[in-house]
């Protein structure tokens, strides 16, 4: 007798097919429905803006009351109001990207180069980070070799980092692209062990029951489950490093909004400097949003 | 008749921070091939323990487990597993779920046409053709349920392990799920091992039903032959005295001898 009995064999086999006639039934009915949501339609357009418009209200409501608590602080002379910020804004804005020279760029100049030692650091402390979280997440014995380090470095302000990467790189870009890269690793390696941590044992079973070879359970089974997790590391560490390249850089010198902060500081033009505070809020938000959008790509329904 | 699985004194003891917690005591039970049966017993009374023992998910402490004469050394895909809460991996389409288990089990001897045709075929015969390309959270409990046996038959086991595969489904679909796993037996003639806690569910599709005591130390209570011709019809079954009366015998078992038990412990 053979051992292998459930073979698939359909021959001769005439599945019937209950979806078919359910569907037919819905097209049938259709016609008769249709109608219904397009009389209702406009009602729905007008449903939809009085609830755009009610949403935001109350967002638009706290912009007018910071800007106006911020005309008063600023009414005796001390800081810039909101309108001389603004005038400043736009002449600046105007001309993003001049070159006088490495002490005189464009704001646009000085934040693309700021966004791209964010890249390079962030970049390289995620392909370090997230096999490393993997690892300590997949296997206690390594979870445990690495806890103590990791407890013992976590908590380090990034810039105490600064001037050991003065001495090794001997310059001030890749000096502050080191500090991005120690100070946005430690959530990418915490929130990827996590995930892996977490994988719920059902879709391990899975693997081990139809014996997948390691490297699918890695990619079938572990990448995709713990994604949502490696974007929640990721999330944070670009807060982290958006956070730190402005210090980094008022410390080290070169273009960059940091740099440009300081360099505004000691021009007296106190303007840019709050013309820079908003950039760089701008920026980080927009950084956030995008992998807020990303992990929404990426996360899966239960 | 062939023994095909044959569990010899099976012992399994987990170890617990309280101490260890001795979930199946002496258990030998085998089962030829071509046959359905089923493990019913009270929660907690170790019986999805005793059926991972035979996909290998646990191994038992002492005594031997094997298949087709070969001692069980792990999971593989020659025991297929239906998990209690259908398991499909979220980021792939039902076909993809079913297709990754064809891939692993035929993929070096196989092409590409003819593995995506396993898996097609396997959902055509638990009737899912027409949703085979939406993810399984697009689609209903029951067709999850049919996913997770079409997965499980597309590796062409030797052996069907059903965990409680329909406790979580409405009566409706339910019946209608046992009616095409029936089916699906009957066409493949397939060995099925299956949990459940439903005393219909369990007459109507077993040829031998094993009721277990209540654990710790669960242990075979009894067996009880269902020799109730096939096919068999749930409408005319409940008509039928011996039916009935084999309805009865897993009652009695379950609700005066064991409860029984349970109430004075």
């Amino acid at each position: 007798m053979s051992a292998t009995v459930t073979s698939l064999r359909l021959e001769g086999m005439h599945e019937p097919e209950p979806a078919a006639p359910i569907v037919a039934a819905m097209e049938s009915v259709a016609p008769s429905v249709r109608p219904a949501p397009e009389a209702a339609g406009p009602d729905r357009m007008k449903e939809w803006a009085r609830v755009a418009v009610g949403a935001m209200i109350p967002p638009a409501l706290g912009l007018l009351l910071f800007i106006g608590l911020w005309a008063l602080i600023a009414h005796d002379g001390r800081i810039p109001g909101p309108s001389a910020t603004w005038h400043s804004a736009v002449k600046l804005f105007a001309d993003p990207f001049y070159d006088k020279g490495p002490n005189d760029q464009g704001i646009g100049w000085n934040i693309l180069h700021s966004l791209q030692r964010v890249g390079i650091g962030f970049g390289m402390a995620a392909l370090v980070g997230i096999p490393l979280g993997f690892i300590i997440g997949r296997f206690k014995f390594f979870a445990a070799m690495t806890a103590p380090i990791i407890s013992l470095l976590r908590p380090v302000s990034p810039l105490a980092w600064l001037p050991i990467g003065l001495l090794v790189f001997k310059a001030a870009s890749p000096a502050s692209i080191w500090v991005i890269f120690i100070s946005s690793i430690w959530p990418m390696i915490l929130n990827t062990a996590a995930g892996v941590r977490q994988v719920p044992q059902d879709y391990l079973n899975v693997g081990r029951v139809l014996a997948l070879p390691e490297i699918k359970v890695a990619t079938k089974i572990l990448f995709p489950a713990v994604l949502p997790h490696i974007l929640t590391g990721v999330r944070l560490s670009i807060g982290v490093a958006w956070l730190v390249i402005v210090a980094a850089e008022m410390l080290t010198g070169g273009v960059g909004i940091g740099f440009w902060v300081w360099d505004e500081w000691n021009n007296l033009n106190v303007e840019h400097i709050i013309i820079a505070i908003f950039v760089v809020g701008i920026v980080g938000l927009m950084l956030e949003q995008a992998l807020v959008f990303l992990a929404r790509r990426f996360s899966y329904a239960e | 008749m062939e023994k095909f699985v044959e569990l010899d004194r099976i012992n399994v003891v987990f170890p617990t921070r309280k101490g260890q917690f001795h979930a199946l005591q002496d258990i030998s039970l085998s089962v030829a091939q071509g046959e359905f049966v089923t493990l019913i017993g009270h929660s907690g009374c170790g019986k999805s323990t005793l059926l991972n023992v035979v996909a290998g998910l646990n191994l038992p402490s002492s005594g031997a487990a094997l298949c087709a004469g070969r001692e069980i050394p792990g999971p593989g895909p020659d025991r297929g597993v239906v998990f209690q809460n259908h398991s499909l991996l979220p980021w792939l389409t039902c076909f993809e779920n079913v297709h990754l288990a064809v891939e692993t089990v035929f993929g070096r001897k196989e092409g590409k046409a003819k593995l995506k045709a396993r898996a097609e075929d396997a959902l055509k015969l638990v009737n899912l053709g027409q949703a085979m390309h939406k993810r399984p959270q697009e689609i209903s409990g029951g067709m999850k349920q049919r996913v997770g046996i079409a997965r499980a038959l597309a590796m062409s086991p030797k052996v069907l392990l059903l965990d409680e595969p329909f406790g979580a489904l409405d009566a409706l679909t339910r019946a209608h799920l046992q009616d095409e796993l029936m089916r699906i037996v009957a066409e493949t003639n397939g060995t099925v091992i299956m949990v459940t806690h439903d005393v219909d569910e369990a007459v109507l599709l077993s040829d031998r039903i094993v009721m277990m005591t209540n654990g710790p130390a669960a242990r075979i209570g009894q067996i009880l032959s269902i020799d109730l011709p096939r096919p068999r019809d749930r409408l005319k079954l409940a008509e039928n005295h011996h039916y009935n009366h084999l309805r009865g015998q897993v009652l009695a078992f379950l609700y005066q001898r064991q409860m029984r038990r349970q109430e004075a412990a």
